[in-house]
C-alpha cells in the first residue's frame, strides 16, 4: 500500500480528504503510482501529467523521504520507505513567489 | 416571477448573483472552485439548468465542470484537448515557427438547440467541440488549416475568445481570434474562411492584411444574424453581411479602444461599448467609467454615467465580461477587472454595484430564469 499526499486544489477535486493510499500493480515507480491515482481518481488525469507525453506538469513536484524526486525517470523505482507505505509520496505545486 | 442569474468568472473562483425580475436585491452566493481561474461559465439557452465552466490554473491545467441542477452541484468533465493530427507550428513572437500548444479553454459556448452540443474556444487559437455533454472533446481542425500557420500570439495570448453562433442557420458559427481575426464558417466547422475586410490595424506591417486583426468581440442581435458589430483592437466596427465587409462605427467615442461590445436584447441597432484610453493605457478615459450606448447601431454614441464613478477610476472591463438580460426593460452588466459587477436594469440609464469586492472579473453570463 503507497501513500500519497496530494495538495490542497487536487484534494478538493477528487473529494479526498487526508492521505489516499494505493495498491500499485507491479514495480513502485512515479509511473506505476500514478496509473493507479488516476485510474482510482479519473478527474485527476490532466491535472498532475499531461494526457498524451505523460510528462509532469511543469508546476508540480514530486518529493518524499527529504527528497525531491521530480525529475526522476518515470520507471525509476521509488525510495523503499515509499513503497513500503512508511512515508508518502508528496505531490505538491510549486512554490510561486511575487 | 421572472428572475436572473449572473454568472461570474474570476480570476480566484466562480460566483453566482441572483435576483427576481426587479433586479433590486441580489443574493451573492460563492467562490466556486475557489483559487483557480475561472475564464468562463455559461449556461445552455434550451436547458438553464445546464451549466459548462472552465476552470484551470497554471499548476494544475485545465478542468472542465459542468452542473444539471443551475450550479448547486459540479462535476468535472472531460479535459482532454488534444489537437487533430500533427498540429504543425505558428509563428512565435519572434517571428519564427512555434508548435502548437494548448494552454487554455477561453470560452464555452452552448448549442442553442441541444444542452448536450457545446463548443470551446482555446488558447493556442483553436476550436472544439463536444457533442455528449463536455465527456469528450473534437477539433474543427478546419479553422487552423484557414491561414494557421501564419498566425502569431499578441501580448494577452493567442487565444480564440469570442463564439457566436448564428440562430437562422446552424451551420454559420463566427468566431474571434486575438491578433489573428475573425473567422467564418458555413458547414458546422468543416471549412472556414476569413472576414477581415473592411478592417485596418495600423499594429501590422500590412494594415489591410487578409489576417493579423486582433479583434476583440464581436457581438450579434438574434433576430439579424447578418448584423456583427465588432470591438477591435482600435475602432468599433459594423457589418450588414455576415462579416463579408466591414466599416468603422466608432463615430463620437472618446476612444475606441476597448474590449466588450454588446447588444440590447430587444433593440438590435442598440449597442454598447465600455472605451479604454488606448492599448497602452487599459483604463476608462479622465478616470471616468462610462459605458457608451448607440442606438443607431453605431457612430452616434452617448456616455452613461449614472451610478458609475466618474473620478479617480482606472479599472477595466475585458471583453467577456459585459451580458444583457432578456428582461424588459434589458437588463445590462459588467464585471471590472477591479472586482466590481454593475447592473442596470434599464437598459444603461442607471447603474448600480451588486458586488464590489470580487477577485479581478474575467467574464460575466446572464440567464433569464422563467
Amino acid at each position: 500500500m503507497i501513500r500519497v499526499a496530494l495538495p490542497e486544489h487536487l484534494r478538493t477535486l477528487a473529494r479526498i480528504q487526508g492521505e489516499v493510499r494505493l495498491e500499485v500493480a507491479g514495480p513502485a515507480t512515479q509511473r506505476s503510482l500514478l496509473d493507479a491515482l488516476e485510474a482510482g481518481y479519473p478527474m485527476l488525469r490532466g491535472t498532475i501529467r499531461d494526457h498524451v507525453t505523460q510528462r509532469r506538469r511543469a508546476y508540480v513536484r514530486f518529493f518524499a523521504c527529504h527528497q525531491d524526486l521530480s525529475n526522476d525517470l518515470p520507471d525509476a523505482p521509488l525510495p523503499d520507505a515509499v513503497a513500503a507505505g512508511a512515508e508518502p509520496f508528496r505531490i505538491l505545486g510549486a512554490v510561486a513567489g511575487g | 416571477m421572472s428572475g436572473v442569474r449572473v454568472l461570474v468568472g474570476t480570476r480566484k473562483g466562480a460566483f453566482v448573483l441572483s435576483s427576481d425580475g426587479k433586479r433590486a436585491r441580489w443574493d451573492v452566493s460563492g467562490p466556486l472552485f475557489g483559487g483557480w481561474e475561472i475564464y468562463h461559465l455559461k449556461g445552455s439557452p434550451v436547458d438553464p439548468d445546464r451549466l459548462y465552466a472552465s476552470q484551470s490554473t497554471s499548476w494544475f491545467g485545465q478542468l472542465i465542470q459542468r452542473s444539471n441542477d443551475g450550479g448547486r452541484t459540479w462535476e468535472p468533465m472531460g479535459n482532454q484537448f488534444a489537437y487533430q493530427g500533427d498540429p504543425g507550428t505558428h509563428l512565435w513572437y519572434d517571428g519564427t515557427p512555434h508548435p502548437w500548444a494548448f494552454a487554455r479553454v477561453w470560452h464555452l459556448e452552448p448549442s442553442l438547440a441541444d444542452p448536450d452540443l457545446v463548443y470551446a474556444g482555446v488558447e493556442d487559437a483553436a476550436l472544439f467541440r463536444s457533442s455528449d455533454g463536455a465527456r469528450s472533446w473534437q477539433e474543427l481542425p478546419g479553422l487552423r488549416a484557414c491561414s494557421g500557420s501564419a498566425w502569431q500570439p499578441g501580448a494577452g495570448g493567442m487565444c480564440l475568445h469570442t463564439i457566436v453562433l448564428d440562430p437562422s442557420d446552424p451551420g454559420r458559427i463566427f468566431v474571434a481570434i486575438s491578433s489573428a481575426g475573425a473567422f467564418r464558417t458555413d458547414d458546422g466547422g468543416a471549412s472556414w474562411r476569413a472576414i477581415n475586410r473592411g478592417l485596418r490595424s495600423e499594429q501590422i506591417p500590412n494594415p489591410t492584411a487578409e489576417v493579423g486583426h486582433c479583434v476583440h468581440r464581436i457581438a450579434m442581435h438574434p433576430s439579424r444574424p447578418n448584423v456583427l458589430f465588432m470591438q477591435k483592437h482600435w475602432d468599433v466596427m459594423r457589418s450588414d453581411d455576415a462579416g463579408d465587409n466591414w466599416r468603422e462605427v466608432s463615430g463620437n467615442l472618446p476612444s475606441d479602444f476597448g474590449f466588450p461590445i454588446e447588444v440590447h436584447a430587444h433593440e438590435p441597432d442598440t449597442i454598447y461599448v465600455v472605451p479604454i484610453k488606448s492599448d497602452s493605457e487599459h483604463y476608462p478615459p479622465d478616470g471616468k467609467l462610462r459605458v457608451y450606448r448607440s442606438r443607431t447601431g453605431g457612430n452616434e454614441w452617448e456616455a452613461l454615467t449614472q451610478g458609475l464613478p466618474q473620478r479617480d477610476c482606472y479599472l477595466n472591463v475585458l471583453r467577456d465580461a459585459t451580458a444583457v438580460d432578456s428582461l424588459d426593460p434589458c437588463g445590462i452588466y459588467f464585471g471590472t477587472s477591479g472586482g466590481q459587477v454593475y447592473a442596470s436594469a434599464d437598459a444603461g440609464d442607471r447603474w448600480a454595484p451588486i458586488v464590489r469586492d470580487l477577485p479581478p472579473v474575467l467574464s460575466v453570463e446572464v440567464q433569464t430564469l422563467p
